[in-house]
């Protein structure tokens, strides 16, 4: 038998339990005992229960795909039993009555739910810091932001208290804080993961994947939980398939579009040139570039800050003292027990996005807002479909920067939301993207990690993770370890 | 942040009773700045002439789904009741709502 060793793939960890030279139980403890060790300098979890993960250990089936391999799970998505809050007060006190259909199918597949992953409260954020919670730090340097809103989730795996962990992502809260940390995000195409049993957002952006520390590891989760739901009615019929069974061929042939508006003034130059340097990378594997245009780009963060928050404060106003979570106890009428409810249990950024999303609603404002972003959505989306019929694959930052500090940004909402400029148009235009280390910015004497994105046509997953593998198998950057963590 | 006056005006007060949100003045003079600036970034989209352009609402097409009229089990009630703050004999409990 062998002791739990941090960082390993899921990929590796199956090898090691199907041989038997370590059990699922010893899995967990090493993992237990590595999230002690570590994770209170980095705050990636909110919480965890091992003696029912353990349980579950106990009976593991390794002949299944996933089989013992526990997965954190970010607190949007629910895990029968188990607290469930989106990191907000407003849902003290509630237990998800049943598994999010991703978790029944990762179950299935053999994984084991283990720990809830930090996240900005309802997801909306851009740094973790809005979590009703903790913030959580960022492993490379412990005073800055993990990214958001999956921050936990990409904490977890970059420090190596998860070995893969679920998010959510609907404007690059899977993709940013992936980059930010030094990890592989995906976010699948619109309706090819259910979202029944994620705590909704925006609905028509939302879309739950894996956040992982190699390449082929995404493809393993989404294996597991892609599909047909009948209780997501947006979710879509596909045939079967493996999105691995690319992995390993070379890039011959295939054509990756450099859209000239995310090359722009702006970018921090370490990150700009190590997207530079991946492109060449690309190249030198055989794929051919081309220069493409996405000529809405600028309109993204404007257009997604009118769809999300319009969906929000719809998706939102379920949250009212009566059905679940906390309840005012200042109430004196129904009327007051919604808005001191909701006064209590919410924080400053979902609020202020449920008044947007309230404004750009209202009666008056709906046709030059909601209505006209819906307009220009369609244009977005054009740009991409356009693009798609000349190139196999369209590459970018992940994030004009790398991590920034705690605090930093927190006053100033709009300069954060400027920040997910290069991930938002994905989730406007549904289509599928993939993020993944590619080199390092020194910032202030510290290298911080840096992300590419790629982004595919809708349903083009496996022709990503092959892009992605294959750049991930000729360079080093996934095996470099953050120096400020034991 | 930026302290120069935003073009755009919100009325928070107003909004926030319409969302069913109590607001402290402390919020209402934060938001409303903060709000003002990310309409002023939106009316960017008025440059672009949007004639004859259809509104997406979902970006992959999804036509009307509809499942078969038939009874499926649903969750068990004592568990979705007893997630509500307040309930008594399988039932929410709210502020008394008619005198």
């Amino acid at each position: 038998m062998s002791s739990f060793t941090p960082f390993q793939s899921i990929a590796a960890t199956r090898r090691l339990l199907r041989s038997k030279e370590i059990s699922p139980v010893e899995l967990l403890e090493g993992l237990e005992q590595r999230i002690a060790s570590v994770d209170s300098s980095i705050g990636a979890y909110i919480a965890r229960d091992l003696e029912i993960a353990k349980k579950e250990a106990a009976t593991a089936d390794l002949s299944k795909p996933l089989g013992g391999i526990p997965i954190g799970i970010k607190d949007a998505i629910s895990v029968a039993g188990q607290p469930l809050q989106s990191a907000s007060r407003i849902l003290d006190g509630y237990t998800a009555p049943y598994d999010a259909t991703a978790i029944a199918r990762l179950r299935s597949a053999g994984a084991i739910p283990f720990g809830r992953m930090n996240m900005d409260e309802f997801a909306m954020g851009s740094s973790t810091e809005n979590s009703a919670f903790h913030p959580t730090r960022n492993p490379w340097d412990l005073n800055r932001i993990p990214g958001g809103s999956s921050g936990g989730s990409a904490a977890a795996v970059a420090s190596g208290t998860a070995l893969a962990t679920l998010g959510s992502d609907t404007g690059g809260s899977i993709r940013q804080p992936a980059a930010l940390c030094g990890c592989v995000g995906l976010k699948p195409t619109y309706g090819r993961v259910s979202r029944y049993g994620l705590i909704a957002f925006a609905s028509s952006l939302d879309q739950i994947g894996p956040l992982t520390s190699t390449v082929e590891d995404s493809g393993i989760l989404l294996n597991a939980m892609a599909g047909k739901d009948p209780h997501d009615s947006t979710s879509l019929e596909l045939p079967d398939e493996d999105f691995t069974a690319e992995i390993g061929r070379d890039l011959k042939g295939l054509r990756v579009g450099v859209p000239k508006e995310y090359f722009v003034d702006g970018i921090e130059p370490g990150v700009r040139s190590s997207v530079d340097a991946a492109i060449q990378q690309l190249v030198s594997l055989g794929a051919e570039p081309v220069e493409i245009s996405l000529p809405h780009t600028e309109y993204a963060v404007a257009v997604y800050y009118i769809i999300a928050t319009a969906e929000a404060s719809a998706n939102l106003a379920r949250f009212d003292g009566v059905r679940y979570g906390r309840r005012s106890p200042e109430a004196k009428d129904l009327l007051s027990l919604y808005e001191k409810t909701r006064a209590e249990g919410f924080g400053r950024e979902v609020k202020r996005r449920i008044i947007l999303g309230t404004y750009v609603l209202s009666s008056g404002y709906y046709d030059a807002y909601y209505l006209r972003a819906q307009k220009v959505r369609t244009l977005i989306r054009r740009d991409f479909d356009q693009a798609f019929t000349k190139v196999d694959a369209i590459v970018s930052p992940t994030s004009p920067e790398t991590a920034f500090r705690l605090g930093e940004k927190t006053d100033d909402p709009l300069k954060m939301y400027l920040a997910d400029i290069f991930t938002i148009a994905t989730n406007l235009a549904g289509i599928c993207g993939l993020s993944l280390p590619c080199g390092f910015s020194n910032r202030d004497g510290v290298d911080l990690p840096v992300g590419l994105q790629l982004l595919g046509r809708p349903f083009g997953e496996s022709r990503l993770l092959r892009i992605g593998h294959a750049y991930e198998q000729a360079t080093e950057w996934h095996k470099r370890r953050p120096g400020q963590i034991s | 942040m930026s302290t120069e006056a935003p073009h755009h005006t919100i009325d928070v007060p107003y909004l926030a009773r319409l969302a069913r949100l109590e607001v402290t003045p402390e919020e209402i003079e934060i938001f409303g700045p903060q709000l003002g600036r990310i309409l002023d970034h939106v009316e960017q989209m008025n440059k672009l002439d949007i004639t004859g352009i259809e509104p997406t609402a979902h970006a992959i097409t999804v036509f009307d789904v509809i499942r078969g009229d038939s009874v499926t089990e649903s969750l068990p009630k004592k568990m979705i009741v007893e997630n509500a703050p307040h309930n008594a004999n399988g039932l929410f409990v709210v502020p008394k709502v008619l005198d």
